[in-house]
């Protein structure tokens, strides 16, 4: 087993054990938690794969605001554990099956479909090389999603405001 | 030896680079304190810590010992698991982000292994620090919701809100360094900033060309001073209207370490801007001939510096004081003399200058939070947001315009 | 190296993961979460295309998936805490006026 693959072994389990664990766990910021050691996991596992600058912005927006937001919100609604109902019991014993199925499902299919791939060579993707994509042949989906952004921030703002009471 | 050292580079020679910079920093974050502490007391006219040791220089060890040995309280009601982990963030957070800081240009070399003045490299260090630096903010909303209390509940929002904030301006201020570098790695950045303006001005980052970034070192310094919660930005530990914020509730060793966060970020952030703006280990004097005895500088500093603590030592009022300060002035000359020889002379220049600005910085630190009131809280985000962001996003407009020009 | 269906496989288990996740919990928030995890798993299975196809195209695409996230995120959040100011619960169940 060369380094790489025990790298890629531990990041894989703790990815999939915050990932279980954010299921199992009852608190809303208990499964925050859980989400955000998925995301620094898996930016491990893009800087394994050579992809430095996306490492960067994963940690950088995922778990840096992103999450942070999420964990705010959390704070401020008070949000306690989660109850269960009638509901719920249905998930458990009909949709979780059901989804573990799908999920040995498709990574069996994806896993069998990709075995021809060879392993390709290491090698380090330099930021200039991504920005030199991003700005010249994708600047134009680059520059509306600046717009969808604006837009967001506004529908936000709009969505969050307390009405005027009259 | 050497061969052990070729198979096992991670063991000699990354290993204790690790252990040596972890001790210089805890020793450093110790010793902080002790600065911050006397700074302040003599800006208001006061004498700080005396009692311990001559000039109060045993103070910090004092201050640790208290810490180990208080009771360590849990609150009734708190969450266990997130109330041990987010001390444990904080500290360890913000000294990993020291790992990527270069502090010198030359290389050395432990038993044939040529190794750099930092502990890694990275052609992405600048994105690994704010990524760090950006995960920081969970240790303080962690401790505000895990203590199970208002104050510390309400310090942690207020604090989060105010990270995250500030992060923005913090990230865009950099923006026109980095377009002026063309690169996020620190050591290169550093070396971009060579070379003087008509021969003697120093052409680092701040006045460097083609655009000077001083609104962009401004803009850096404000909000990073508001990333790590300091004085005048230091709401979310507002005694007047929080008891201390976030870490009202912990005690004992867990406090220490939120406190050793706060100084550890400190250091970060000197590091940071003596290396965006103040071109990092480069002296600020030309490399000719005429300017060659600048090189003594660090030497002549150092057995100054010795032989005044040795003459105000032997009158020190106690005894303890007549021993140790004439010693420590000895050591100090006797660092000197060692910066004076030739084959050390060269090597010492890049981290003279280097923890010379940083202790600059750190100073400037100090000294905000000893002169400036606290801001009230819709005026800070106010002032992050409707100031200290557009003035951001125009300083990256007009470099980038400034590099297109000159490039034309 | 590591051979890319690794890692593909292991985003194709987080997906599982989160769409288990999304039928599991009760709680919006921790719904919105599994929706972001199973974002994060489309990110890695095109960050290792991207390296398998020798392409930068997959990266970049990275990048739009996470400014929608952001977007999603900043958005979904209002609407979560105007739900809770309406509704007082964060339970999906209870959040079933248009039912009744």
């Amino acid at each position: 087993m060369t380094p790489q693959i025990a790298m890629f072994l531990v990041l894989a389990a703790v990815a999939v054990a915050g990932a279980v664990s954010l299921i199992l766990q009852r608190h809303p910021i208990h499964s925050a938690l859980s989400l955000i050691t998925v995301m620094v996991a898996l930016a491990g596992l893009y800087l394994l794969q050579g992809a430095e600058f996306v490492a960067a912005v994963q940690i950088i927006v995922y778990g840096g605001a992103i999450m942070v937001l999420f964990v705010f919100v959390i704070m401020l609604l008070n949000a306690g554990e989660e109850e269960r109902t009638n509901m719920s019991r249905m998930a458990r014993y009909v949709g979780v099956p059901l989804g573990v199925v799908f999920m040995i499902e498709i990574a069996y299919w994806i896993g069998s479909a990709t075995l021809h791939l060879n392993a390709p060579a290491s090698g380090v993707v330099s930021t200039r090389d991504l920005s030199n994509l991003l700005f010249r042949e994708y600047v134009f989906p680059f520059e509306l999603t600046s717009f969808l952004i604006l837009i967001a921030l506004l529908g936000a703002l709009v969505l969050a405001r307390r009405e005027e009471s009259e | 030896m050497n061969e052990f050292a070729a198979q096992h580079p991670i063991l000699v020679v990354a290993l204790p680079k690790i252990v040596v910079l972890l001790f210089v920093l805890l020793t450093a974050l110790a010793y902080l304190t002790w600065f911050e502490r006397k700074v302040v007391a003599h800006i208001q006219a006061r004498w700080g810590p005396y009692r311990v040791g001559p000039h109060g220089l045993l103070q910090p060890l004092a201050d640790g010992v208290k810490f180990l040995f208080k009771e360590d309280v849990t609150p009734a009601g708190a969450d266990k698991f997130a109330y041990f982990l987010a001390p444990f963030l904080a500290l360890s957070l913000a000294i990993t982000s020291i790992a990527v800081i270069p502090f010198g240009p030359k290389e050395f070399s432990v038993f044939g292994q040529s190794t750099p003045l930092s502990i890694t490299n990275l052609n992405i260090g600048l994105l690994v620090l704010f990524a760090i630096t950006s995960m920081g903010v969970y240790g303080v909303v962690l401790a505000g919701w895990a203590s199970n209390s208002k104050y510390p509940l309400l310090g942690g929002l207020r604090s989060s809100a105010q990270m995250v904030s500030y992060e923005l301006a913090l990230t865009m201020s950099v923006v026109g360094v980095i377009l002026m570098a063309g690169t996020f790695n620190l050591s290169e950045i550093v070396n971009a900033q060579q070379g003087f303006h008509w021969g003697f001005v120093p052409r680092w980052n701040l006045i460097g060309s083609p655009m000077p970034q001083v609104l962009g070192f401004f803009l850096f310094f404000t909000s990073a001073i508001a990333e790590t919660n300091r004085a005048p930005f230091d709401l979310a530990e507002a005694e007047s209207e929080l008891v201390a914020g976030f870490h009202t509730e912990y005690a004992s060793f867990k406090f220490a370490m939120f406190f050793m966060a706060e100084y550890a970020s400190m250091i970060t952030v000197s590091c940071l801007a003596t290396i965006l703006f103040f071109g990092g280990w480069l002296s600020p004097f030309p490399q000719t001939p005429i300017w060659a005895w600048t090189h003594y500088i660090p030497a002549a500093v150092f057995a100054a510096a010795g032989l005044a603590l040795i003459v105000h030592g032997v009158r020190y009022i106690t005894m303890f004081g007549r021993v140790v300060l004439p010693a420590m002035g000895v050591a100090l000359c006797g660092l000197g003399v060692l910066c004076g020889q030739p084959g050390v002379l060269d090597f010492v220049q890049g981290p003279f200058w280097f923890l010379l600005k940083i202790t600059i910085f750190l100073f400037i630190y100090v000294w905000v939070r000893g002169t400036l009131p606290r801001f009230r809280y819709d005026q800070l985000m106010g002032f992050g947001w409707k100031l200290l962001l557009p003035l951001a996003i125009f300083n990256v407009v007009i470099t980038s315009l400034a590099i297109v020009w000159t490039q034309r | 190296m590591v051979p890319t269906s690794y890692f593909l496989v292991l985003s194709a288990v987080l997906f599982g993961l989160g769409v288990i996740a999304f039928v599991f919990k009760r709680n919006i928030l921790t719904i919105f979460m599994s929706i972001e995890l199973m974002l994060n798993a489309v990110n890695l299975a095109f960050v290792s295309f991207s390296r398998a196809l020798g392409q930068l195209q997959g990266q970049v695409f990275v990048f739009f998936v996470i400014v929608v996230a952001a977007a999603e995120a900043a958005v979904g959040l209002a609407i979560v805490i105007l739900i809770h100011r309406n509704r007082g619960t964060l339970n999906v169940e209870r959040v079933d006026t248009l039912k009744d």
